[in-house]
């Protein structure tokens, strides 16, 4: 039978406070352990929680952001579970009244655009970490008890995996344009969980649905979604049941492992935070958000794409990472082509992030002097073939273009007297091409002007050798 | 007995003047307790050396110091449900018996600010759970009146700490009647405040939106002046309201003239005691003779009272105390082979009988398929509890009402029926419900066991409460 893949995403994004969301300790990554505690982050007895206005804030702000409702009184509740990395015994979360109601992304696959739902984003503190690899049962880590997150719920819109990496791309890269979320996958401050289930084409309601955790990457959310999808197909297409079960994406393996099943599920007996009052936003607050809204990706894309004029390929990669296009603008002040800019960027700079597996912040290759760079192969001080040799010298020893030019040996010659001599020497060399070319053979004209850019390690300048040929043979 | 003539602020003012000092007045509150308190339980640790070194620290202070300190040198009790630094807070369970908190609560640093002499940490009732004090790991508490009583609970060491005269000021907390029912039976004042007057940072939760931090004294006047102290801004209480209370020496005036008293039918009608209404009523003609009126009200909600609080507190609790699972701090039962073994072991054996019997209850309001029966409906009743309340106080200023159905009840007499003991905090348990503060005031004896009389106003109107406390105390030592 033919399906229809249901797919939709729950993606916790960390936000980037200096502190926790209850309390006054610091909320960074790889502090060393349990460094970052206090007597509420601990759940210390007596201990009580007060809400960071930051981190509200930064919720606002991606609610406006993917166009959801903003909710002027939200309620904290209480989630209730027993679990080690848990100190309180539950986790204070939103539940009836999330601070943000539904919005939506648009995404694109393929060229073809899609509105994909978002149910809700609310805020909630997140658990500690253990640790089992050590030579001991287990560790209790409290630095990330209390950090701040949003949780963003879609709706079940997604029709492929490949409709779930573009919401999760569009997500990710709205966190990123905000500034709320270092969106580190790998570490952890972005993760996403799916809920995946199939049904047949043209059928209204939905299967059974299976949840998966642990796809920490993009490229494991494809293939555990791609699985998953294919192991319910062979489940339903052998007679089988969907069984409604937590799985765990097992990258080591390419498995997904179930977790729990819907038997043996919590009963998280919600029920509202009492040490919390309910949460107001101001309409002020919301309307301050709104005007401090940065130009979101898609806008940012149009705009190149009719500034710039440039093609809607190029656009979309510069702009799928703010600060690929922050770099792209910049260095605009320093040489206003956007074409040639774009395309060193995109060929060149993306080439040596991917080759050291570098990100643009490791890129000693500021807008600055990539912008000086391209303006000394405009000016035939150096040649466009040579720079990329340049490019990677200034990366690798964090040095103005200039410098590494002449250290590389790589100034073109434009001097008429130098080249001439040159040319005599090549033209004495090589009597029967000379013989040729007299004869009308013009397409070795070519040859006569490489032996001389050989002859000058590279740095004759091409035009010149052209013209000083056409003289001589005039 | 008192364990000071004068009213706190009295002696403060004699410790000023160079008349008596801090470590004499401590000393004698410890050697007091050294003597009795084997005897009444009151208390679960005492620090004498700690107390003895600040009373001299204090009394080595210059001058102009100390006249900013309103409670300067005077020796206090506090309930050991409320952290104090360096210094076990058991919360009378086996659970905590090892505890000891790395922070003060903000009242604790209240009081330390103000001068205050902590001496020692109170018996309770297990997390606070229970009316009579005989919920305690460690112990019952004895009424200091009749030892063969309660002190009543759950505050009953503050309570009788105060009554025996071992201290003149006590905290307790108060979540469906634990100040001002102790208070009533060991013949002292207990003053639960407004929700939302006094921080609750520290303060070891039971039920977070009932419970309240207040003060138990010999004298209406200290139960104002440590309302001063306690109820001081703190952003650390996200529901601690702005409000610090002003302990006006207007309050005192005795003037009663025209104040409007209401007398719920409710409160007065079947269930209570001759015992408990006689010096009521008698209180109530010698403050309409001061120039009171006595005004009928209704409070049509209050017999779902009962059950509406049991059903909060414990959904409540069995969220708060979800934390000790012998996995951070506290007790931990290593016998078990598993993490659920070392939970439900920790559980079973760290925690009392009554403690797990409201857990158990919390946990049932909660479940999915329960929640809107239970938890959803008490929290609508507990809306049209506090409307009653408000529909009442436009008629009056000051409600009337007994605290107990009972004086203190003998040791043991109702352990065994735990719906019976929930019954008898009927009086006091929708002030909680409500946020309005209720204040417990001695007015006579019954067969030798004190009788209180509970004054319930609106929300801030602690004023109130002091003011009519303050002129029954008067015209009871004048009758
Ligand atoms: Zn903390």
């Amino acid at each position: 039978m033919e399906y229809e893949i249901v797919i939709g995403l729950e993606i916790h994004a960390q936000l980037l406070t200096k502190t926790k969301l209850f309390c006054g300790c610091a909320s960074k990554f790889g502090d060393p352990p349990n460094t970052n505690g206090c007597p509420v982050c601990l759940g210390l007895p007596g201990a009580l929680p007060v809400l960071s206005g930051l981190a509200v804030e930064m919720a606002v702000r991606m609610g406006l952001a993917v166009g959801c409702s903003i909710n002027n009184k939200s309620v904290f509740a209480r989630k209730n579970y027993f679990y080690p990395d848990l100190p309180k015994g539950y986790q204070i979360s939103q539940y009836e009244l999330p601070v943000c109601g539904p919005g939506f992304l648009v995404i694109n696959v393929g060229g073809v655009e899609k509105k994909v739902g978002i149910t809700r984003i609310h805020l909630e503190e997140d658990a500690g970490k253990l640790v089992h690899d050590q030579d001991v049962d287990s560790l209790f880590d409290v630095n990330r008890c209390g950090t701040p997150l949003i949780e963003i719920v879609s709706d079940p819109d997604m029709r492929s995996p490949q409709e779930a990496l573009a919401y999760l791309a569009g997500i990710k890269q709205i966190l990123e344009y905000l500034k709320i979320c270092d969106c580190n996958m790998e570490e952890g401050s972005l993760r996403c969980d799916a809920n995946i289930s199939l049904r047949p084409k043209g059928q209204e309601t939905y299967g059974t649905k299976t949840e998966i955790k642990n796809m920490n990457s993009f490229r494991f959310m494809e293939k555990a979604l791609e699985y998953e999808a294919r192991r319910q197909e062979e489940v339903l297409d052998s007679g089988g049941k969907i069984i409604q079960q937590t799985y765990l994406w097992d990258p080591s393996n390419n498995k997904a492992l179930p977790m729990r099943s819907k038997e043996d599920a919590h009963d998280y007996r919600y029920f509202p935070e009492p040490d919390l009052l309910p949460l107001t936003v101001e309409q002020a607050l919301i309307e301050k958000a709104r005007a401090s809204l940065p130009e979101l990706p898609q806008v940012r894309k149009s705009r190149f794409i009719n500034e710039f004029v440039l093609p809607d390929t190029t656009a979309d990669v510069l702009t799928s990472d703010r600060h690929i296009a922050d770099f792209f603008e910049a260095t605009l002040n320093f040489f206003n082509d956007a074409r040639q800019v774009a395309n060193w960027i995109m060929g060149d700079i993306l080439r040596i992030m991917n080759e050291q597996k570098i990100t643009l912040d490791a890129i000693t290759v500021t807008p600055a002097r990539l912008g000086k760079l391209l303006s000394l192969i405009s000016d035939g001080t150096v040649s466009a073939k040579a720079a990329k040799k340049v490019l990677d010298t200034m990366q690798s020893e964090n040095k103005e273009p200039d410098t590494v030019i002449d250290q590389l040996g790589l100034r073109q010659v434009s001097d008429t007297g130098a080249l001439e001599i040159a040319l005599r020497k090549v033209l004495d060399e090589h009597p029967a091409e000379v013989e040729r070319f007299r004869g009308g053979d013009k397409k070795l004209t070519g040859f006569f002007v490489g032996q001389v850019m050989k002859l000058t390690k590279g740095t004759g300048n091409p035009k010149e050798i052209n013209t000083l040929l056409q003289k001589l043979f005039g | 007995m008192r364990f000071l003539s004068d009213t706190i602020s009295e002696t403060v003012r004699n410790i000023h003047s160079g008349e008596i000092t801090s470590t004499s007045i401590v000393k004698r509150s410890l050697d007091t307790i050294a003597r009795g308190n084997e005897n009444l339980n009151a208390f679960l640790s005492v620090q004498s050396d700690h107390a003895l070194k600040r009373a001299s620290e204090l009394d080595g202070l210059p001058a102009d110091q100390k006249k900013s300190m309103p409670l300067f040198g005077i020796p206090v009790a506090i309930k050991d449900n409320i952290c104090t630094k360096g210094v076990p807070t058991t919360c009378a369970s086996h659970m905590l018996s090892n505890f000891v908190p790395p922070y003060d609560a903000s009242v604790v640093e209240f009081l330390l600010n103000a001068g205050a002499v902590p001496v020692g940490k109170t018996n309770l009732d297990e997390f606070a759970m229970g009316s009579s004090t005989e919920n305690s790991r460690f112990g019952i508490t004895r009424n200091p009146v009749d030892p063969s009583k309660i002190p009543g609970g759950s505050s009953g060491g503050s309570a009788a700490a105060v009554g025996a005269g071992f201290v003149p000021a006590a905290l307790g907390s108060d979540t469906g009647g634990s100040i001002r029912q102790p208070a009533s039976h060991c013949g002292v004042v207990g003053l639960k405040p407004t929700y939302g007057r006094v921080s609750r940072y520290g303060l070891v939760a039971f039920a977070s939106s009932l419970d309240q931090i207040g003060p138990i004294t010999s004298d209406v006047r200290d139960a104002g002046l440590l309302l001063e102290v306690l109820s001081q801004v703190d952003s650390r209480d996200s529901t601690c309201a702005r409000k610090p209370f002003s302990n006006n020496q207007d309050i005192y005036s005795l003037d009663t003239r025209g104040l409007r008293i209401g007398l719920p039918a409710e409160y007065f009608g079947e269930g209570l005691s001759d015992d408990v209404r006689l010096p009521i009523m008698n209180l109530l003609d010698m403050l309409k003779e001061r120039g009171a009126q006595a005004v009928p009200v209704s409070l049509p909600n209050l017999r779902f009272a009962i059950a509406t609080y049991y059903i909060i507190c414990t959904a409540e609790a069995s969220s708060n105390l979800a934390r000790y699972d012998g996995v951070k701090y506290g007790f931990r039962d290593t016998r078990g082979k598993t993490l659920t073994d070392m939970y439900s072991l920790t559980r079973q054996n760290g925690l009392g009988d009554e403690v797990k019997r409201r857990i158990m209850l919390g946990t049932y309001v909660l479940s999915s398929g329960y929640y809107d029966a239970y938890y959803l409906k008490a929290a609508k009743v507990r809306t049209l509890i506090a409307q009653d309340f408000n529909a009442a106080f436009e008629k009056c200023d000051v409600i009337i009402s007994p605290v107990s159905t009972t004086p203190a009840f003998s040791i043991g007499e109702k352990t065994e029926d735990p719906l019976q003991m929930y019954l008898t905090d009927i009086y006091t348990v929708s002030a909680n419900l409500a946020g309005i503060p209720g204040i417990s005031v001695p007015c006579g004896t019954a067969g030798g066991l004190p009788v209180g009389v509970q004054f319930i106003s609106s929300h801030w109107r602690e004023d109130l409460l002091l003011k009519v406390g303050y002129a029954s105390q008067v015209a009871l030592e004048n009758r």
